[in-house]
């Protein structure tokens, strides 16, 4: 024993010795390293969630000014038919006066098809968009959890809210339908 | 072996810790420069496997639970979403399902060295006890992790196993009520199994704390069964022992791996992929391959006098787990380890045999040749304990006993050797 450790100081084992040590410890580590992964990702979306990811929605039973909500990953997502007048408004507004200046042409895909995430994006409450009362001084949507409103592009015109709802992504398939997601 | 310690505090950070949370220093003193007898051999590797094993086991087992549902009507069905759904959900449940086997594996092999090498003689009683203590914790929570996939084979364990607390007198059929949390194994009672699964994974977990502390007060027994008699006979933990447990650890691994990867439900039942059926039982009811031993026992005991074979065949197989607990007092011997008693080392093996039978033999119906030898080597597994371990003591002559782990080495005890570097 005690002869083995006088060689260890001064012969060339030592770089032997050290290599085998580096190189068994990067080896265990990595290993290690590596087999954590389905452990991280195990908490990610499951198939059968991924599944659900995309939203299909039939356009042709919604009537011109009339609003649906649609679920899509678990999210409410507000469908709304725009009529002529709230195409205009929401295409004359001073885009460089809002809050979150965005043209109405950037947010939508067809004029008269407006599709936003209805989750207000100041602390996530669902903005409420009632015909008689409940729309907010710009005609769009208003949350009742801070008095944000909205416009009938669905940006936000006035309150606490730092951002226009969110567009999420989506196609039409055809003329009648849509895929969100 | 309680030693002086010889932790050092590299930085101020170190030296301030230190002084309000020796942490680090316990680390060191129990796993770096922890003096260790230089002889054991690889037997004794399987302390330090059975950690990683428990490890694997609670951490997989936490991520099962994110997707587990412990109700009757779903918990099939979401054992199912795990294998098929969830990310790696197929490795995360075969990692746990065998890795729970090759932990009972390793136990036994673990219990085995410590029964071959006298390591539960004075002064370790109280770290077999709490051995002990692990191993009854261990088989509580196969038993009920067993049931929460809601097969056939689960609900029909729980059954069989409830059932054996039906032979209490007087109070059976009430505790039996209490134990289902209805008449029979229902949604209650997986809803119970889940939630006491989850807490003994922990129980285990502080019980080994207590096991490893009760470890490094003696310090380790070794194959020669003889205290360390000085610095001479001790090598440190690390990196000697670390590299040697690694090595080993590395082995059982892969054979670990062998089994997730490419033979998952060898160790299994298909029964257990019917959904639990509350009037159908499967034609052929067997435990799992670590419990068949125990199995064996409970069905070979016929009725003893007046008490009938069902309530015997409960007692027994309580005894024989239980007598584990008086083994430090069963052996009357001075000597430790078998080396050094040729006629303990014959039973021993004999012991061994027994046991491999009684695995067979819980493995088949109890008629014929089966129950025959469950009948022979149950009266060997008593007879061991309970006579031949009293009385060898008395009767046996053991070999001369070194005086030291390092003398058949170096001669003298002290000098070192000379001419060898590897």
């Amino acid at each position: 024993m005690a002869e083995a450790h006088v060689e260890e100081d001064q012969s060339p084992d030592t770089d032997r010795r050290d290599f085998l040590y580096i190189a068994t410890t990067a080896v265990a580590g990595i290993g290690a390293a590596i087999s954590l992964w389905p452990f991280i990702d195990q908490m990610n979306p499951t198939a059968n969630v991924q599944a659900l990811a995309t939203t299909e929605v039939d356009l042709s039973p919604i009537e011109t000014g009339q609003t649906i909500k649609v679920v899509w990953q678990g999210k409410p997502v507000y469908v709304r038919h725009r009529t002529q007048e709230q195409i205009k408004a929401a295409q004359s507004a001073p885009v460089d006066d809002l809050p979150d200046p965005e043209t109405d042409a950037d947010r939508v895909q067809q004029d008269q098809w407006l599709i936003v995430v209805g989750i207000c994006t100041h602390l996530g409450c669902i903005p409420v968009s009632d015909p008689d009362n409940l729309r907010g001084e710009f005609g769009g949507w208003f949350c009742p959890c801070h008095g944000s409103h909205y416009d009938d592009s669905g940006r936000i015109r006035k309150g606490p809210a730092p951002d226009n709802l969110a567009v999420p992504p989506y196609q039409f398939i055809d003329d009648n339908k849509i895929l969100i997601g | 072996m309680a030693h002086a310690s010889t932790y050092k505090p590299r930085s101020g950070f170190a030296r301030w810790l230190d002084s309000r949370l020796p942490i680090m220093r316990l680390a060191h003193d129990s796993f770096v420069d922890f003096p260790t007898p230089k002889n054991l051999n690889y037997w004794w590797t399987f302390g330090g496997i059975l950690s990683v094993c428990l490890v694997i086991l609670i951490v997989s087992g936490v991520a099962l639970s994110m997707h587990y549902t412990p109700h009757a009507d779903f918990a099939f069905a979401s054992v199912e979403h795990i294998m098929r759904d969830v990310n790696y959900g197929w490795l995360l449940r075969y990692m746990h399902a065998n890795s729970s086997s090759m932990f009972f594996l390793a136990v036994y092999i673990h219990m085995l060295r410590g029964l071959y090498y006298g390591s539960y003689k004075e002064p370790r009683e109280v770290l077999w006890i709490l051995g002990v203590m692990l191993f009854i914790l261990m088989i509580a929570s196969a038993f009920l992790g067993y049931v929460l996939p809601w097969g056939q084979m689960s609900f029909w364990a729980a059954t069989v196993i409830t059932n054996l607390f039906g032979v209490i007198p007087f109070i059976g059929d009430e505790v039996l009520a209490w134990l289902w949390g209805g008449f029979g194994v229902d949604g209650p009672t997986l809803n119970r199994f889940y939630s006491l699964h989850y807490l003994l994974a922990f129980l285990i977990a502080g019980v080994v704390v207590l096991h490893i502390w009760a470890l490094h007060v003696p310090g380790n027994n070794n194959p020669k069964g003889i205290d360390v008699k000085g610095p001479q006979d001790t090598i440190p933990f690390h990196p000697y022992y670390t590299v040697k447990d690694g090595f080993a650890l590395g082995v059982f691994l892969i054979v670990l791996a062998l089994l997730i990867f490419y033979a998952p439900n060898i160790l299994g039942h298909p029964d257990n992929y019917i959904p639990a059926d509350p009037l159908t039982t499967p034609e052929h009811i067997v435990p799992e391959w670590y419990f068949l031993p125990f199995y064996a026992i409970l069905r070979a005991v016929p009725d003893i006098l007046f008490i009938p074979a069902k309530t015997a065949g409960v007692i027994a197989m309580l005894l024989a787990i239980f007598t584990l607990f008086l083994l430090p007092w069963l052996d009357s011997s001075k000597v430790r380890s078998a080396r050094y008693r040729p006629l303990f080392k014959q039973f021993f093996w004999i012991f061994v045999i027994a046991c491999v039978a009684l695995g067979w033999a819980g493995s088949q119906s109890p008629e014929g040749m089966a129950l025959l030898v469950a009948r022979i080597s149950t009266l060997y597994y008593f007879a061991f304990f309970w006579v031949i371990m009293p009385l060898l003591g008395v009767i046996e002559t053991p070999k001369s006993v070194p005086d030291s782990i390092s003398k058949p080495v170096l001669g003298s005890g002290s000098a070192a050797a000379s001419g060898t570097s590897g």
